[in-house]
């Protein structure tokens, strides 16, 4: 049996994954497609620490920016070990080879991203996180870390709220298949996806552990705080890194003139937008011209290529057109300071946790540095853990639901299209549970999901057959959106009050008195439940 | 317009409207709209995860960063395993860059990277592990031993890392089925979507490789020079 399993292999799980390996564990990782091409390498901006490389830092005031853009909502101690943590985790990475950007004098490059009142994000052009996912992947064939890719997970198997290991089917084979562990780390993304095609982030970033997590009775926390990156193409919601406006990028309106400070806070910026879309005139361009090619090709080059292929407009000589879409989950798994969930041996990390450092609004090359820290955090406390525990689950229940559960979708009749319903939540969401939200959209938003969540045993795979069915995968995600709908529609009409990215037009002001707590959703027995 | 699609061993096509889409997204179209059963691989769509590697007319392209024209043949990635359809199994040709071992081994903490030194694998770490050289490299055809393009690319990356200590250790690792197994034919370098020259990389590892006193096989006996000796 292993001793840390680890379900996603993103940075978040990479990095557990070497660090349980580096503490004495028989470790391995689980992936629903390979370890290189998760989340983390659409993270472009970078990863913050207060080197005092680019002006005068420091861990005490990256704090405090950190605790400011949180909106009241984040834990003081927890922000306090991310960021004082910060220096060493990028000078580790500088260890195991990440190539980071670099400085006429040699020291690693830093740039000024919204929000931050110093130039703290370590880079790679904007190619940051795929540059620190591939030196993790890297270390983990070093050290001879065992992946298990192309496996969707299922369910975690328990037994008296701990965890033994969980199911997965593997896309493959279309077998469901069993890992026994003694820890369970999840790692597994966020659920921007919700938004579909207003969103960001990759089609995998479903939050498949979140609901595997809150299917087993763990809790989840602050769901309805979903952050929304100002610009995104308009066309195609491609993510434009932050980057370009802390290098002095203009956002215009359409008559061509400024109307927001472009390195505000993601929440008020993509309110500014959305407000200059809704009553300005419709459009809002982000503009780098006047940084000059060679800049942009430089220190942008992605983004070029990006706006080239999808707008067909060359950045260097053209406006481009963006709108803000979903790309950050800032609720997710409830963890404590020692990222424990409440279920024993279960462990959580990365954008599918919530360790309370982002709170209402997570500042821009937070996250980077989240999965460098907690990971370590997680995967020696798994580690640990795993050592100490002789408990073992009985697995054969679990297993033997799951296989049935499989093989009823693969007979079920598909009589709703699912992809149909996929493409109204993200439209209902966009539009009801967007940047602006108030309690009757909330409440009309959440009749239309029962009226979908009624509706999912009419719906299946169209496509029966075993062997790497996506269309069976797809389903499966999208039946996990559905229950984290539900937990965000919740949270977000329980909490009456605006707060970073959660703006209630019908209760504008913050309330510190009754709302500066957590939204914690939990399920009990069907019913899902919510509490603060 | 018309795009063919290879399906294990027949074609099927299937007629779409044709707008400014990336390959990827009309796949996507097909599958939501049209045939839920056709299988491929995708993720970020923007260039970045390597998941949608395919071949289109022949060439290899990322779906998402290629604009298809009317009567288009895709097919999948060639000598990789085939799964399904689209879909081909990495997971063999991944272990080529622990065979490589293409990863900082010990790093000095007390190397100072200059903006020069950072530029010398900057494109090598820009690679996405997509897959397409592997598709394209007649050696790797012939040779499922042969490291490969993308993880030779990636020992270039770590052994021209001024921070890197253990440089002869991945010398060693490339000498058998590596850097003298390639022709330098050069199929790898225009299909890569980043950009980079896997050629090129193995070239630099063969010259480093001679100043570390490792020859080129095949400079003696059968395969070397023929002063043309009476036999």
């Amino acid at each position: 049996m292993l001793d840390v399993l680890i379900i996603g292999s993103g940075g978040a799980g990479l990095v557990a994954a070497l660090h349980a390996k580096a503490s004495g564990a028989n470790v391995a990782v689980v992936s629903k497609s390979y370890p290189t091409r998760a989340q983390t390498c659409m993270a472009q901006g970078g990863i913050n620490a207060a080197l005092s490389h680019a002006d005068i830092d420091s861990v005490e005031i990256h704090i405090e920016d950190t605790l400011k853009s949180s909106q009241g909502l984040a834990s003081k101690e927890a922000i306090e070990v991310l960021c004082r943590e910060g220096v060493e985790a990028v000078e580790w990475l500088d260890r195991i080879g990440v190539p980071f950007s670099r400085t006429q004098e040699g020291e690693i490059a830093q740039r000024r991203l919204g929000g931050a009142t110093h130039a703290r994000a370590c880079y790679a052009q904007d190619y940051t996180g795929l540059k620190i996912l591939h030196a993790l992947y890297d270390q983990c064939n070093k050290e001879g870390i065992a992946f298990y890719n192309e496996r969707y997970l299922l369910n975690l198997i328990t037994e008296e709220n701990c965890v033994g290991g969980v199911t997965v089917l593997n896309i493959k084979t279309g077998e469901v298949e069993l890992f026994k562990s003694k820890s369970v780390v999840l790692a597994t993304g966020g659920y921007s996806r919700l938004y579909t095609k207003y969103s960001t982030n990759a089609t995998g970033s479903t939050g498949d552990g979140l609901a595997a997590a809150l299917r087993a009775g763990v809790k989840l926390s602050d769901m309805e705080f979903v952050q929304f990156h100002p610009t995104a193409l308009k066309n195609s919601s491609i993510l434009i890194s932050e980057s370009a406006r802390g290098a002095g990028g203009h956002l215009l309106n359409k008559d061509g003139e400024r109307f927001t400070d472009e390195l505000a806070p993601r929440d008020k910026l993509s309110q500014a937008i959305l407000e200059e879309i809704e009553h300005g005139g419709g459009e809002v361009f982000l503009d780098i011209r006047h940084l000059g090619e060679a800049f942009i090709d430089e220190e942008l080059p992605q983004e070029r290529k990006l706006v080239k292929l999808y707008e067909d407009i060359d950045p260097v000589k053209e406006l481009i057109p963006i709108k803000p879409v979903a790309h950050y989950t800032m609720g997710g798994i409830a963890v404590d300071n020692n990222s424990q969930t409440d279920m024993k041996g279960l462990f959580g990390v990365g954008e599918c946790a919530n360790h309370n450092v982002h709170g209402a609004n997570r500042l821009g090359g937070n996250s980077l540095l989240e999965l460098i820290v907690f990971g370590k955090q997680a995967g020696e406390n798994a580690s640990r853990y795993a050592q100490g525990s002789s408990l073992t689950c009985k697995t054969d229940e679990q297993l033997a639901r799951d296989k049935k559960f499989i093989q009823e979708l693969r007979e079920r009749s598909s009589e709703i299209d699912f992809y149909a319903k996929r493409a109204a939540l993200g439209e209902l969401f966009y539009k009801n549970v967007g940047i602006k939200r108030n309690e009757k959209d909330l409440q009309a938003a959440l009749d239309e999901l029962y009226a979908l969540q009624e509706q999912l045993p009419q719906m299946s795979a169209t496509d029966k057959s075993k062997i790497y069915n996506t269309n069976l995968i797809e389903f499966l995600e999208f039946s996990n959106m559905l229950t984290l709908a539900e937990a965000v529609l919740i949270s977000a009409l329980h909490r009456r009050e605006s707060r970073g990215a959660h703006f209630r037009s019908d209760a504008p002001d913050r309330d510190d008195i009754l709302f500066q707590k957590h939204t914690i959703t939990y399920k009990e027995g069907e019913s899902l439940c919510t509490y603060m | 317009m018309h795009l063919h699609v290879k399906r294990a061993d027949e074609s099927v096509t299937y007629e779409l409207e044709s707008g400014s889409e990336t390959l990827l997204a009309l796949l996507e179209k097909i599958k939501t709209a049209q045939d839920a059963s056709l299988s491929f691989a995708s993720d970020c769509r923007s260039s970045v995860c390597g998941s949608c590697a395919v071949r289109v007319n022949g060439v290899e392209v990322l779906a998402c960063a290629h604009k298809p024209q009317d009567g288009d043949t895709v097919e999948p990635l060639r000598n990789l395993p085939l799964i399904r359809d689209l879909v081909v199994d990495m997971d063999r040709a991944l272990t080529c860059n622990t065979v490589a071992q293409a990863f900082s081994s010990t790093n000095s903490e007390n190397i100072k990277v200059s903006q020069t030194d950072e530029k010398l694998n900057e494109l090598q770490s820009d690679c996405i592990l997509c897959g397409a050289c592997y598709s394209a490299c007649p050696v790797y055809a012939v040779n499922e031993n042969f490291i490969g393009p993308f993880a030779l690319t990636r020992s270039w990356r770590y052994v021209s890392d001024v921070r890197e200590q253990d440089v002869a250790d991945k010398i060693n690792a490339i000498q058998k089925d590596g850097v003298w197994d390639c022709t330098l034919c050069n199929e790898c370098v225009p299909v890569c979507p980043q950009g980079i020259a896997p050629k090129q990389d193995i070239v630099m590892l063969r010259s480093k490789s001679g100043v570390l006193g490792h020859m080129d096989p095949n400079m003696f006996g059968g395969g070397g020079l023929d002063f043309g000796a009476v036999r």
